[in-house]
């Protein structure tokens, strides 16, 4: 003889489910809502977000990237190409720096390995193309990136300093 | 003038015509904005802003989404009957559609007057099933053949506890014309002499079912995305997709027209000094809208087993019972002959 779990049953035959979800349906139909309406408003970044890489430049206008090849060296994803020669004033400078977005896994050891702070991802996520190509960045693009985002990496990179 | 429209077989033609086209058009035009309120409905309860781009708050989404299917590649399978394949979705819509020519909006606004409307609005739904095993078969393919069978068994086994409740609501009235049943609710006491409050029971029993009967969650079985893919839909594409998108909803609404008419009065004004009118039948199809939508947000998805136990082991039993109930309360006049209408109505 099986006992008959008869609150239960009530629950069953009197829709209890279904009330206790539409009251919680209806809570939250008039909550603020979540989400942002993107292209106009935008969520917060962190300033240690990993977005576009750049290269920057000092304040007088030289490249930081003295060549030295670590950040090609640790790219997990071999996406960063180098090439090096001395300039005509003597110092080593990149004749070649080519990022191919496409294998890129954005996992900022390029940005951790360089010791002078040439190579950085800045706070840009959008930068889709329509073409694959236009996703390999040679040197001309990155230090055009690193100009137009210089302000925002700036700050970034002095917000994150107490904790590196 | 009124000599042409009466006599002349183009003048009835073109009066028919215009007839048709006065339902057919506002009610597409309508689903629009109810696939819109579906979708902004779904998204508050998740709280997530819904479509809010194209037009003012996104009004204009769903024709936005109409010229997008109407401009897609129609892809037929290589394998699949063709004939069939492209009759599936009309064969779908045309039901769905067909079926609203028997409803009245208001009292005489109803395109053919029929004294068997509910038989043939029962029939005529359950046509509708054949558009989606037509649609399975027809795409020679897996998902879409699971996908409608199973279609098939739940619209079967939910029409059969339809039926029974619609024979509660004709034994109480006498008459199965609308116009005879939406009359027989009118009464002293404005919404509480309407159907709902008899027949209370049947009236959820009614809205379950009718979720059931039109594929809606969380009852989608057929399209079950997260088993079939979409079911029956998967090998549509384009404006035979839209075909059955569309079907689909007016089937909605349709049901949403008969929970109206059948428990909450049709027409007729909830309160007694308010005059009667359309406007009151839009709203109580709104309101049964919006529960429908509000379901689809907050139920997850049956098991299959579990709906045909609902469906077989519930349902049926108690919709059975109930036709009896009403009978016995019908004939022997209990409860002050409210079960008993037909002097009023039909």
């Amino acid at each position: 003889m099986t006992q008959i779990d008869y609150g239960r049953a009530a629950k069953y035959f009197l829709l209890q489910d279904f009330y206790v979800g539409f009251k919680l349906g209806l809570k939250h139909f008039f909550r603020p809502k979540a989400t942002v309406n993107y292209p106009h408003e935008k969520g917060p970044l962190s300033p240690r977000f990993r977005g576009e890489h750049a290269l920057r430049r000092y304040p007088n206008g030289e490249e930081r990237c003295i060549a030295c090849k670590l950040c090609e060296a640790v790219c997990p994803a071999q996406a960063i190409t180098i090439d090096a020669e001395p300039r005509e004033d003597g110092s080593r400078r990149t004749t070649r720096y080519d990022i191919d977005m496409t294998k890129c896994i954005y996992c900022g050891f390029c940005q951790e390995a360089c010791p002078v702070d040439a190579i950085v991802e800045g706070p840009n996520f959008e930068f889709s193309t329509e073409t694959r190509e236009e996703l390999y960045y040679d040197k001309d693009k990155l230090l055009a990136n690193g100009e137009r985002w210089e302000a925002e990496i700036a700050r970034n990179l002095e917000l994150d300093a107490p904790y590196r | 003038m009124a000599d042409f429209f009466t006599n002349s077989p183009l003048g009835i033609g073109l009066l028919i015509v215009g007839q048709v086209l006065l339902v057919v058009v506002p009610l597409l035009v309508a689903l629009a904005f109810l696939m819109y309120a579906d979708r902004k409905i779904w998204a508050a309860v998740q709280m997530r802003r819904g479509p809010n781009v194209v037009g003012f708050y996104g009004l204009l989404q769903s024709f936005a989404d109409f010229g997008k299917y109407i401009v897609k590649e129609v892809v037929v399978p290589a394998g699949a009957d063709k004939a069939v394949f492209f009759m599936a979705p009309m064969v779908s819509l045309v039901m769905a559609l067909i079926a609203w020519a028997v409803i009245p909006f208001n009292d005489g606004w109803v395109l053919s007057d029929i004294n068997v409307a509910i038989l043939y609005v029962f029939a005529v739904s359950s046509l509708e099933v054949y558009g989606v095993i037509m649609g399975g078969w027809a795409s020679n393919s897996k998902y879409p053949f699971l996908g409608s069978l199973r279609s098939a068994a739940q619209m079967i086994s939910y029409e059969v506890s339809i039926g029974l409740i619609i024979i509660g609501v004709i034994i109480s009235t006498g008459s199965m014309n609308f116009s005879g049943i939406v009359t027989a609710q009118d009464g002293d006491w404005g919404l509480f002499s309407w159907y709902w409050l008899p027949h209370f029971p049947m009236l959820f029993l009614f809205l379950i079912s009718a979720l059931a009967e039109t594929n809606r969650p969380p009852f989608d079985l057929p399209e079950a995305e997260s088993e079939l893919v979409a079911g029956y839909q998967v090998e549509y594409s384009s404006t035979p997709f839209l075909l059955f998108m569309i079907g689909e909803l007016v089937a909605v609404v349709l049901m949403c027209a008969l929970v109206s008419l059948l428990f909450f009065g049709g027409w007729l004004s909830p309160v007694p000094f308010l005059p009667d009118g359309v406007l009151w039948m839009v709203a109580k199809m709104l309101f049964v809208f919006f529960i429908f939508s509000m379901v689809k947000a907050i139920t997850p998805r049956y098991r299959y087993d579990q709906l045909m136990r609902i469906g077989w082991k519930v349902f049926l039993p108690f919709s059975l019972f109930w036709v009896v109930f009403v009978a016995f309360a019908a004939k022997f006049e209990w409860f002050w002959g409210v079960y008993a209408r037909w002097p009023m109505g039909g």
